[in-house]
């Protein structure tokens, strides 16, 4: 197996004071191109820091993050990032937050004109790009998130990191939206890791479940193969048997093996 | 004449309970334009005749008040007879500071403008540095601290001493005074940029210039306008106590000698002046923070 993307023996720790609280302990995960991988967990469990890690905007204690066989540890274009609350520059416009991103990676190989087509089409990727000129304070929280992702799409990321994308959107939307994030990776067939806490979001978008357990020191418990066929529908799956077994799994992982534990 | 009949028809409109929206439906096919038109006359009339009331009211008073014989001060109609010449012909300039009051304030202001604009660019910076850096702030913080309770005059003394001139100590009281809230203030608005922020700058991977101008500066805007407009309140409070001192053209020497050859009227009407170009500082930066700020504020 070729690993495009490799996490090799990441711990973390965090340390304040003469206190230390390991997070992650010996994380090892390889990710093939093309490939949509969730990450699940209780909260706590550390999956946001993980992420954090392979996006470079945290550093692990011991081991590394490995793209196409090179170590990365800083944050770069190359893993863009849709975070969980948008993130998007509320002094700019729709348009001018995708163009941040676009005129930076793109300022030797784009021409001025081919930048601002490369940002539409990624607008339009999303279906956003009739609120170009909108502020974020303008438009709904989905449109915000759908924007974020034109952002990070835009950038042509080698891995799409997504840290809990849809966690801050009512059900409706974000049903809509993962059905778009689907179209989006049966189309451009990008790598994607995400974090979720949502069993059916990661089972009806994954190739791959990660299931984490519980916090300190949490390392992978799990790993799940979602063998169904892509493209998938939400509707179809509701009542297909290897998607509900396989929600089924991770179910009895999360609830009953490794149940949350309040925090003291 | 329009506006004394538009302003009855306000009165008439709100004293007589009717809501607005009533007498608008009433109309068969409202002319969208001309009620947009009504409803501004009748915002800026509701924001305009409660102060003009008051104002006439505190005039009255102090005519009364300062109306009989050997009062101290001069009731506003002999303020207004003794200073019409200064009132109508402002731009007169007969040497050396006997000029007319356009020329003192301008003066005033042209101190102002630099003193307070230094400020602005060394203050920006200070508090950058401060905001963006733990030990930047440790080191500087504590002696800024210490320096901003020093009360503007009592830069004075030591600045004629360094620049032996009144024009360049003039300046540097402003500077010194106004620089404190504008350091301070940025260097809050730098400290609460939201990580996201951050991190997105960090992803897209901007260099420091793209990082502070892109995101530092419009993320602090709301912060650094606070600071710049405490600023240019207090350099024009120091303008007027510093220029007092150092003498030459400027509105406060103007105050200052006016006092000395005991024309009280002239002062009065110097502290009107005083105060009207103070508040159109401050509306002016209040009004710049506005436009560039505008969006700044997340939703």
């Amino acid at each position: 197996m070729t690993a495009y993307l490799k996490l090799d023996h990441i711990d973390k720790t965090f340390t304040r004071g003469a206190a230390t609280t390991e997070v992650l302990k010996d994380i090892n995960l390889t990710i093939e191109r093309g490939e949509y991988v969730s990450i699940i967990g209780h909260s706590g469990c550390g999956k946001s820091t993980l992420l954090n890690i392979v996006a470079g905007l945290t550093r692990a204690t011991i081991g590394g993050v490995l793209l196409e066989d090179r170590e990365v540890n800083s944050p770069g274009p190359d893993r863009a990032v849709v975070f969980q609350n948008h993130s998007l520059l509320p002094w700019l416009t729709v348009y001018q937050n995708v163009r941040l991103g676009v005129d930076k990676v793109f300022s030797k190989t784009k021409s001025r004109t081919e930048r601002h087509d490369w940002t539409l089409h990624n607008l339009n990727l999303v279906q956003m790009a009739h609120a170009a000129d909108k502020r974020p304070s303008e438009i709904s929280g989905g449109m915000k998130q759908r924007v974020g992702i034109a952002r990070a799409l835009a950038m042509e990321p080698k891995v799409l990191l997504l840290d809990e994308p849809f966690g801050a959107l009512d059900a409706l939307t974000r049903a809509h939206l993962q059905d778009s994030v689907m179209a989006l990776h049966q189309k451009l067939n990008n790598t994607i890791l995400m974090i979720t806490h949502d069993v059916d979001e990661a089972v009806l978008l994954s190739d791959r479940i990660v299931m984490m357990t519980n916090g300190p020191s949490a390392r992978i418990g799990e790993v799940l193969e979602v063998p169904l066929p892509h493209p998938r529908k939400r509707l179809e799956l509701a009542t297909n048997a290897t998607y509900l077994k396989c929600r089924q799994r991770v179910l009895e992982f999360l609830y009953e093996r490794h149940r949350y534990i309040e925090a003291a | 004449m329009s506006m004394t009949a538009l302003k009855s028809e306000t009165e008439t409109v709100t004293v007589l309970a009717p809501p607005p929206s009533a007498v608008v439906a009433m109309r068969p096919k409202p002319q969208p334009r001309a009620d947009k038109y009504l409803k501004a006359a009748r915002e800026t009339a509701a924001r305009v005749i409660p102060p003009l009331l008051v104002v006439t009211l505190l005039m009255v008073f102090w005519e009364l008040v300062c109306r009989q014989a050997g009062s101290a001060l001069p009731p506003p109609s002999k303020v207004y007879s003794d200073t019409k010449e200064l009132i109508f012909d402002p731009f007169f300039d007969h040497g050396g500071i006997d000029k007319g009051l356009f020329w003192h304030l301008s003066a005033s202001l042209q101190r102002v403008a630099l003193g307070y604009s230094l400020a602005a660019i060394v203050g920006v910076a200070l508090g950058t540095l401060v905001g963006q850096s733990v030990w930047a702030m440790r080191g500087l913080d504590p002696i800024f601290q210490v320096l901003r309770t020093i009360p503007p005059l009592a830069w004075l003394p030591l600045a004629l001493a360094a620049f032996r001139d009144g024009q360049p100590s003039a300046i540097f009281v402003i500077f010194i005074t106004s620089i404190w809230p504008i350091i301070i203030n940025t260097a809050v608005g730098i400290r609460n940029i939201p990580q996201d922020y951050r991190n997105v700058a960090a992803v897209v991977q901007l260099n420091p210039l793209e990082f502070f101008t892109k995101v530092m500066l419009p993320s602090a805007a709301p912060y650094i306008f606070t600071g710049l407009r405490i600023g240019i309140g207090l350099s024009w409070l120091a303008i007027i106590a510093a220029e007092m001192l150092i003498g030459g053209v400027g509105i406060g020497f103007f105050i200052w000698d006016a006092w000395n050859s005991s024309h009280i009227s002239e002062i009065i009407l110097a502290l009107f002046y005083v105060g009207i170009v103070g508040f159109v500082l401050d509306r002016m930066i209040a009004g710049l923070g506005r436009i560039v700020t505008h969006g700044t504020s997340a939703g």
